[in-house]
């Protein structure tokens, strides 16, 4: 028996929770094809628990790119471009 | 001919600003991220010089066109590898046990009941100090720590973080994978030791102490 179903978007694979726990980090970094994407989604529409976890970890990475932005201390920029000035025998860049 | 010394020094200052158009847009990314890996600032204020005095250095050889930015973090790699993990090991890296997938999100109470109303996962996220987070991304060991900054804070795909690190894609999955479990669990742990996790559901049935 197989499930012949067209364009492969409805053709539909289930998928059960410990599976879309396993592939969650692969879905968030962009790294599956389409069609184990829309797979995902479809669990995701079924399955509010998965869903929220999803959404937990998605908020989770947004909070660690926030928290984790330093300001380039005062002169480091100007004491890159002297030394690279050096560098290439005395003249500084604008 | 390009002989004369006018025209030599015309062209080291193009280069010089060809090189400070392209690559110093990425210096407040790399400074956080030598920030994280030597967690000292002055040591990040060097990584990053020293990354940008390479790169200078070796602009003549890279191909326009191709990544920038990942060139330059694998420059930073390198760089911090050869330069400062050696100096600096700290015996105190987490050697925190496994933690489970979800380890954050099942501690507040998730995956447990689906309930539209619950908060308490995104009311811990959002009262998560910048203090705690970097804190705990500065306790995972290096090559986790290293992984999880290029994953979750840069963006790169796995391809590129394994051309950057120079280890297979297969050890940057593994990487990312264990990194991002011990992140969850140092975020609890340093979470919960500063009275910051939710108040423990009540016990259905207390024992009548005493």
């Amino acid at each position: 028996m197989q499930a012949t179903g067209g364009d492969g978007g409805e053709a539909s694979e289930t998928m059960d929770c410990n599976e879309a726990i396993h592939e969650l980090y692969s879905y968030l970094d962009g790294e599956l094809t389409a069609w184990k994407r829309r797979a995902i989604a479809r669990h995701l529409d079924d399955c509010p628990p998965c869903a929220q976890g999803y959404e937990f970890e998605m908020e989770l990475r947004q909070v660690v790119v926030s928290r984790c932005r330093d300001e380039v201390p005062e002169g480091l920029r100007e004491r890159i471009g002297r030394a690279i000035g050096e560098e290439s025998g005395g003249s500084t860049p604008t | 001919m390009s002989g004369s010394i006018e025209s030599v020094g015309c062209q080291v200052v193009a280069d010089q600003d060809r090189f400070a158009d392209l690559a110093m847009p990425y210096m407040p990314a790399l400074y956080s991220a030598a920030l994280r890996m030597t967690r000292n600032p002055a040591d990040a204020e060097d990584l990053v010089q020293e990354t940008f005095l390479r790169a200078y250095r070796g602009f003549g050889s890279f191909e326009e066109g191709t990544n920038l930015k990942a060139w330059l973090y694998r420059i930073l790699t390198n760089t911090y590898i050869n330069q400062y993990r050696a100096k600096k090991r700290r015996p105190e890296e987490s050697e925190l046990e496994e933690a489970e997938d979800f380890y954050l999100f099942r501690r507040l109470g998730g995956l447990e009941a689906a309930d539209a109303n619950r908060t308490p996962e995104t009311e811990f996220l959002e009262r998560l100090p910048e203090a705690e987070v970097k804190e705990a991304l500065e306790a995972l060991p290096d090559q986790f720590r290293m992984a999880v900054i290029l994953a979750d804070i840069e963006g790169f795909s796995y391809k590129e973080i394994a051309e950057i690190m120079d280890v297979p894609v297969g050890t940057v999955m593994s990487r990312l994978h264990r990194g991002r479990r011990r992140l969850q669990k140092l975020l609890w742990n340093f979470a919960e030791a500063r009275g910051l996790t939710p108040e423990p559901e009540p016990e259905p049935t207390g024992p009548s102490g005493g």
